[in-house]
Parts: structure tokens; C-alpha cells; sequence
């Protein structure tokens, strides 16, 4: 026996890299533009999705849903007669806290991608894990609730840093809470300077409406308006 | 907790450079911008590489440091706390030169001196 030293010098994680490439070469055939959402849990990404797919005009939405257990959310997204298919991550270890590229594959043949413009792919709530592992999605976007304190971009720089927008949710709660939204977006600019940001109540619909000429602009890709 | 998908993917990735040789260390190199836990890690490194060829493989972490160079004014740190915006003119067009790396760097296999004969 005699030791051997083996260069390898190959990413960990991309084994997923490469499924996320298929995931996305199968969105971008179909025409389909993906929103990976992420955010913390509790923080109104299905109440935001909810409000927002209700009055989306012109445009044909599908939503994924990860989460640990339950088909509590497909079922809340399944009301509003949008193809919805839920991902559990639950079997072994008590359930992964992301979705891989791998589990949105799996997924795939039960969407009806062809008749879809926007696919929001809802992640585990956690803000640590999703961040490390890409789906095949065009765009991140992580909802981020005033009730969770100023503090968190520093906390969880790599989440704050992988997305392209962050929608600021539960607005309304402002006047109750000791929370410093100065001082949030400040925090926010230095993890992320010049992130795209936008603030909304899901529960009283302010902002939403700016979420979805957001995702109507990205879905078609035309240029912002001037 | 990922770090239990991360230490399945280093065993993955071992595994398809070591064949069917035993691995007896892995050497990991992981950046401070990567939210890896070392001891998360380990733990779940003892666990998911049981009856593979890196069942009791030493795991070597080394920390790359992040360091960060400024697009206006040239300026290059090291990232102590995430604060991305440069130190000098405050500009917030930074690269990341380092700190972003997850990567199996290399592994130490153990052969048989006539396998290799007979292999070759």
C-alpha cells in the first residue's frame, strides 16, 4: 500500500451546478421565467404570493412550493387555481432546510411548464442553506419582514448578498414595532449596495403593485420604463 | 444545516477521483463568504461517510480569508466584518477576489502497489 496524493480542485457543490444548468435550459425552452423566493420562516412568502398571483393580469403562473412537511401551502396557492406542486424535503434526517437543484428536477413533469410564463419557486424558510444552492432560477428574491430586526442583513450577509431584490413585508406593522427602517437599509447597503428593494404589506397590499410590474418586467423582459 | 448536503457532496466528489481506492484525507477549502460550519461539517462527515471509500478519512478544512477590491478607486482589503462597501471612497462596485471558494482541493488515496501494476 502506498499513499497517493490526488489533485482534484472541483467545486463541492457542483454536482448541483450541473442539474441547476438542466433545470435552467428546461425554463428557458418552455419560455419560463424562475423566481427563486427565500426568506426566513414566517416571514409572508405565501401570503405575498397569495395577494400577488390574485391580481396578476396577462400573465400565466405556476408555483413550487418546498417545505419540510405539509401541503398546507400548495393548498393555500391551490385556491387561487394556479398550478401549484408542493416539495417535501422531509425524508431522513428530519428534512433538509433547502431545495437542491435535484428536488425542483424531480419535480419538473408534474408543472405545465409550456403553458407557464412565470414559475415562483417558494424555498424552505431559512435564511442560511437556500443561498448555497441554485435551482436553475433566472432571478433571487428574498422577503425580508420588519418584524425580524434591523440586524439581519449583518447576520446572514451570504442570503442578503445572493439576491437581486428584497422585498421589505409587513409594512403596516411599522407603527407598532421599535423597528428602524433608516437604519434597516442602511444595514441592507452595506451587505448589498445598490440591491433593488421594495417595500410592501402583503396583508394590505402596499407596495404589491410595484412587486408586480417587478415581475411582469422581468417575466417579459423588457426594459424598466424609463 | 446543509452542511449535511455539503459533506454528502465531498464524499460524492472524492469518491469519482478515488475509485475504488480507500480515501484517507480530504483537504476542503472553503471561504469565509460560504456559511460552512467546521464542527457542523465534521459531524456529519463522520456519519455519511460510512461504507464508502472514505470511511475514516480524515476531513481538512482550510478558511480562505475574503478579500474584496474596489471597481472606482483600486483599493483591495480583507473582509472582517460584511461590510461590502469600500473603506476608502465608499463605493459600492466591489469584486470578490477570494472568500467564495467551496472546493475539494485534493485527497490522499490509498493503492495497492500491484493494482497499479496490474492497472496499467
Amino acid at each position: 500500500m502506498h499513499r497517493k496524493h490526488v489533485k482534484v480542485l472541483e467545486d463541492v457543490l457542483d454536482a448541483n451546478g450541473t442539474i441547476a444548468a438542466a433545470n435552467r435550459d428546461d425554463f428557458d425552452r418552455a419560455g419560463v421565467t424562475v423566481i427563486n423566493l427565500m426568506s426566513a420562516p414566517g416571514a409572508g412568502k405565501t401570503t405575498l404570493l397569495e395577494r400577488t398571483l390574485r391580481g396578476l393580469e396577462g400573465m400565466r403562473a405556476g408555483v413550487l412550493e418546498g417545505d419540510v412537511q405539509s401541503t398546507l401551502d400548495a393548498d393555500r396557492i391551490a385556491h387561487l387555481h394556479v398550478p401549484v406542486v408542493q416539495i417535501n424535503t422531509d425524508p431522513g434526517f428530519g428534512g433538509e432546510c433547502h431545495l437542491d437543484a435535484n428536488m425542483v428536477r424531480s419535480a419538473l413533469p408534474s408543472l405545465p411548464l409550456e403553458q407557464l410564463d412565470l414559475l415562483v419557486i417558494e424555498n424552505v424558510g431559512n435564511l442560511v442553506c437556500p443561498a448555497e444552492f441554485l435551482v436553475g432560477e433566472d432571478y433571487r428574491v428574498m422577503v425580508s419582514s420588519v418584524t425580524e430586526g434591523e440586524d439581519k442583513p449583518f447576520k446572514y450577509p451570504l442570503m442578503f448578498r445572493a439576491c437581486d431584490l428584497v422585498i421589505v413585508n409587513k409594512i403596516d406593522l411599522l407603527p407598532h414595532l421599535d423597528f428602524d427602517l433608516d437604519r434597516y437599509l442602511h444595514n441592507l447597503d452595506a451587505v448589498h449596495p445598490g440591491v433593488d428593494r421594495l417595500l410592501v404589506s402583503a396583508r394590505t397590499g402596499e407596495g404589491i403593485e410595484a412587486w408586480r410590474d417587478w415581475l411582469i418586467r422581468t417575466a417579459t423582459r423588457e426594459p424598466a420604463p424609463a | 444545516m446543509h452542511e449535511l448536503s455539503i459533506a454528502s457532496a465531498i464524499v460524492a466528489t472524492a469518491q469519482k477521483h478515488a475509485g475504488e481506492s480507500p480515501v484517507s484525507l480530504v483537504t476542503v477549502r472553503a471561504g469565509r463568504l460560504r456559511q460552512v460550519v467546521p464542527d457542523s461539517l465534521e459531524f456529519y462527515w463522520d456519519i455519511v461517510t460510512r461504507g464508502t471509500v472514505c470511511e475514516g478519512a480524515r476531513l481538512e478544512l482550510e478558511i480562505v480569508s475574503a478579500a474584496l477590491a474596489c471597481g472606482a478607486c483600486g483599493h483591495e482589503w480583507t473582509l472582517e466584518q460584511p461590510h461590502f462597501r469600500c473603506p476608502e471612497c465608499a463605493e459600492g462596485d466591489v469584486a470578490v477576489v477570494s472568500g467564495n471558494e467551496l472546493e475539494v482541493e485534493s485527497i490522499e488515496i490509498e493503492e495497492e502497489e500491484e493494482a497499479c501494476i496490474a492497472s496499467t
